[in-house]
């Protein structure tokens, strides 16, 4: 990206986040807070989660023989099929439909699949009036705007904005004000629209290929009515929507709601099955009684293909195609917090799994425009009711895309600085974070003089200038003597002979570079407990490269640094690791890039640290070594997201009650600095935004005069930053030798 | 669903109430006056398809676009009630059911009590034949309602409020 591009991005975004990112946050947040509390309820939300999925690849798997069945129960039932190859092709399909109803007025309830499409304007094209009943698509249309939310369009938008756009509008007799006017204004001056319809389209959440059932998941009312009220009803729907039987239901009823917006289940949940037997609402005949009537309905299923079976084909992007649109992983993901679809969001879908959709059905280059704001910090994983490892589908995307550059635009630039696997074309600041470890060797090597440097204006600008890396943004130190250098000269203070336990502690970049600190901490705790502690001689674990889609360079250092662990784990060493991101990697990623057999043995003997001083303590060790709750000061405490996401925090959490300490834990989501994101130019006002819904928590009365803890290094980091409060890692609170208050 | 102990009526009473609908229970002895109480006319209604009561007479039992268009409340049987939910299966019917449950303010949804089944599962393995016997069918949960406008409001394009009758068996039980 050039300077000038980044300058566009970051101009654009601190736009959104000042228009838009109020609205945005206060409704995200609350659906979020609603999932956490709805699932809460479930007796066995992670069965439920594995059964919807299971329904999911089944069906994927066998989505041909599916399509043929749905096709005959359909006509069977007396309606059409139509396969749509493309956009274009389902266009000309419902604009003919529409030509021959001679349709003047077609109503439409939400879909983001006929967004896809852009029928609307196709169908505007021939003179027909197409009318969105969907409250809040209809705000959107009134205002020409696009959506930016899969499931509330309209989130960007505040009360005040809508009635402001009404009044102005339609200019009623009394000025409209509250929620309810509002509503009820729209109700009926859509309800009249909604009367003289002559087609009604809807989407479908899912198809059920033995009845030929559509199932709408809504709240309002508008897609029954637009369904029931003409006598024809279009019904656009993915073919990936489409499941064997009525029964695959239930799991997926009792999930999509709860997922996105946090509700229970939605007020409605319609099983049409057309053309239904229900009677057309004829206003023209208002006197005919219902039962009276003999309809003869019309319907019309049209699936669209548009990249899909293509997807399916695609070992990765295949498992777009499970996602139920819940908006699950839009609504957990900070950074759609703050600035919601209208940046997180391609040519039409929005959040974490609009990177998979675009890059199928519009292509790569409509998700490059957005990828990169997926930092990787994995909270949407536990959310999506069917377990797709959204982040992985991102990377995967990230790493496409960074293929597709020019080859040759960057090589000569750096050669010998970037060790990695990946072509020459990939951006300068994407291979300056993917190749971090040798930049903190080099860092080390030179300090003081390097970190000296580096703090100089001109190589602050330049830096920004070239690389993309703003100078607002203040830039680790690297110690001259690192973790393992210390560890080496002062040796073990137990005996491996008489140890209780042995571990090999991985000393990771930030560790044994930057914040070598928190290593001397970890191994004085470690000691305390009566453990022997090896530090190998072992390099990065790929995190860095990943996080920056260079997937090759990861998966050669996921590699080497399996063979330096091997002799380790084989001698049933724990590995212990205080950078919870690296554990992510041994726990989740390394299944990617690793063989089984490798990935299997590191994730069940790789522990993070305070899970492992956890695990210790509940052996009835002695915690008389370590620093307790009665000597040490009251904390503030925020957990890491992928510790979160691996369900560890819970460990510290227990360690610092057991040892009597008083903490006040944070919410939020992410602290928004996500490795090398707040780093960048164009992110970091986002990055900053994101930080401080963090800021807020850590400044309130009961917690302003604590100690700042926090797990992962960016979180450390974004923390100082933000609060001018220095944060330590919770090992470090725990150091009998800790010196600060 | 916050509710997990008690019998299945219970749990479906205690849903609804976290719905804030109102449930109310009668047998077909008490029927006519139950639903003099509850509805406000004008009044529509589909037949119901109980052996032991039906539409009183003034309820409108022929609605047609006008009627459904002034109706004040709408009546129509439901076929199955979920407990874990509070929600009312209502089948859609060639005399209106759908419409009728939809357009008028008040939705009064009549539904015995031997139908009340515990969970979703239930529910919807019991619609499955009917789905494919080319049924229609909405689970309603409580009023419509949307929050698109700036905070939840209900009665968005549906009906604002839903009752609940729960028909209890008395002697001649209907099948
Ligand atoms: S990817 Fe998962 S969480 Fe995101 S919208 Fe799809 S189903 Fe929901």
């Amino acid at each position: 990206m050039s300077e000038t591009d980044r300058r566009a991005k970051a101009d654009r975004i601190r736009r959104l986040l000042e228009t838009e990112g109020d609205a945005v946050e206060a409704n995200t947040l609350g659906f979020n807070q609603g999932r956490y509390d709805s699932v809460a309820d479930l007796e066995d939300y992670e069965a439920l989660k594995d059964e919807a999925r299971a329904i999911k690849e089944d069906a994927i798997e066998r989505l041909p023989e599916l399509i043929d069945r749905v096709t005959e129960t359909v006509e069977e039932n007396g309606g059409t099929v139509y396969l749509a190859d493309d956009a274009a092709d389902a266009n000309r399909y419902i604009r003919e439909v529409a030509a021959d109803r001679e349709a003047e007025r077609l109503v439409k309830s939400k879909s983001m699949t006929s967004e896809e499409l852009e029928i609307n304007e196709a169908l505007e094209r021939d003179g027909v009036d197409v009318v969105e009943t969907d409250l809040g698509e209809w705000v959107l249309q009134v205002a020409a705007e696009s959506p930016s939310h899969i499931v509330a369009p309209a989130i960007h938008k505040s009360r005040e904005e809508i009635a402001d756009l009404f009044n102005e509008r339609f200019d009623p007799d009394e000025p409209l004000e509250t929620a309810a006017e509002l509503t009820q204004f729209a109700r009926e001056r859509l309800g009249e629209l909604i009367a003289d319809a002559d087609v009604g389209m809807t989407g479908a959440n899912f198809i059920t290929a033995d009845s030929g059932t559509i199932a709408l998941v809504t709240s309002e009312g508008n897609a029954r009515k637009s369904a029931v009220v003409p006598d024809t009803h279009v019904a656009v729907a993915g073919v990936e929507k489409i499941v064997p039987a009525v029964e695959d239901l239930a799991p997926f009823i009792e999930l999509i709601g709860r997922s996105g917006t946090g509700q229970d289940i939605t007020s409605y949940v319609s099983l049409l099955t057309p053309p239904v037997e229900s009677p057309v609402v004829d206003f023209d005949d208002p006197d005919v009684a219902f039962a009276d009537r003999d309809d003869d309905r019309e319907f019309h299923l049209v699936l669209i293909d548009n990249g899909r079976m293509a997807m399916r084909e695609d070992d990765q992007l295949r498992e777009t195609l499970y996602c139920i649109r819940c908006s699950a992983c839009a609504n957990s993901c900070a950074n759609f917090q703050s600035v919601g679809g209208h940046a997180f969001g391609g040519e039409t879908y929005t959040g974490g799994i609009a990177t998979g959709w675009e890059a199928g059905v519009h292509g790569q280059e409509s998700a490059a425009e957005f990828n990169d704001l997926c930092t990787g910090c994995t909270r949407c994983v536990n959310a999506c009711p069917v377990n797709i490892d959204i982040p992985w589908l991102n990377t995967v995307v990230r790493d496409r895309i960074n293929r597709d550059g020019d080859e040759s635009r960057f090589e000569f630039v750096y050669e010998e600085l970037v060790p990695d696997d990946e072509p020459g074309g990939v951006d300068l600041q994407k291979r300056l974070f993917g190749n971090y470890e040798t930049l903190a060797k080099l860092g080390s090597a030179t300090a003081p003089v390097s970190n000296w440097l580096a703090s100089l204006g001109p190589a602050r600008t330049l830096l920004e200038r070239v690389a993309g890396i703003d100078s607002r943004r203040p830039l680790p130190e690297f110690e001259r003597e690192t973790l393992r250098d210390w560890y080496d000269n002062r040796g073990s203070r137990t005996e491996s002979a008489d140890a209780d336990r042995e571990v090999v502690l991985y000393p990771d970049t930030y560790t044994n570079y930057v914040d070598v600190d928190r290593g001397k901490a970890a191994v004085r705790v470690l000691e305390a407990l009566d453990v022997h502690v090896r530090i190998p001689d072992v390099g990065e674990s790929g995190r860095a490269p990943l996080s920056q889609g260079m997937i090759a360079t990861a998966e050669e250092q996921a590699s080497r640094v399996y063979d330096a662990l091997a002799e380790h784990v084989d001698a049933d060493r724990d590995v212990v690791v205080i950078e919870p991101s690296d554990l992510a990697m041994f726990r989740r990623e390394y299944e990617k890039l690793l063989p089984a057999g490798p990935f299997e043995r590191l994730r069940d003997d790789s522990y993070e640290i305070l899970e492992y001083v956890y695990g210790v303590l509940a052996n009835e060790c002695d915690a008389a070594g370590l620093r307790s709750g009665t000597d040490g000061p009251p904390i503030a405490y925020h957990s890491h997201c992928q510790q979160r996401t691996l369900e560890l925090d819970r460990y510290t959490r227990a360690v610092f009650e057991d040892l009597g300490y008083d903490v006040v834990e944070s919410d939020v989501e992410c602290c928004g600095m996500a490795g090398s994101f707040g780093y960048k130019r164009e992110y970091y006002e986002l990055s900053m935004d994101v930080g401080d819904r963090l800021a807020e928590q850590f400044t309130e009365p009961e917690t302003r005069d604590r100690l700042v803890v926090a797990s992962g290094t960016s979180c450390e980091d974004q923390l100082g930053d933000l609060l001018d409060r220095e944060a330590v890692h919770p090992i470090q609170v725990l150091d009998p030798r800790a010196r600060f208050v | 669903m916050s509710v997990d102990t008690g019998s299945v009526p219970e749990r479906f009473e205690a849903a609804l109430a976290d719905l804030d609908v109102t449930v109310t229970y009668t047998d077909p002895a008490g029927f006519d006056r139950t639903l003099e109480r509850i509805a406000r006319e004008p009044a529509v209604g589909t037949s119901l398809p109980f052996s032991s009561v039906s539409l009183p007479d003034w309820v409108n039992g022929e609605p047609t676009p006008r009627s459904l268009d002034s109706a004040v409340t709408g009546i129509t049987a439901a076929s199955i009630g979920i407990a874990d939910y509070g929600s009312v299966v209502l089948p859609a019917t060639p005399a209106g059911a759908e419409q009728v449950s939809l357009f008028p303010d008040l939705h009064v949804a009549v539904l015995r009590e031997a139908d009340i089944v515990a969970n979703m599962p239930t529910a919807i393995a019991r619609l499955g034949p009917e789905l494919r016997d080319g049924g229609s069918a909405i689970i309603a949960t409580g009023p419509s309602a949307t929050a698109d406008m700036g905070s939840l409001v209900r009665g968005a394009h549906g009906p604002k409020d839903v009752h609940v009758v729960v028909l209890e068996p008395s002697g001649e039980r209907d099948e």
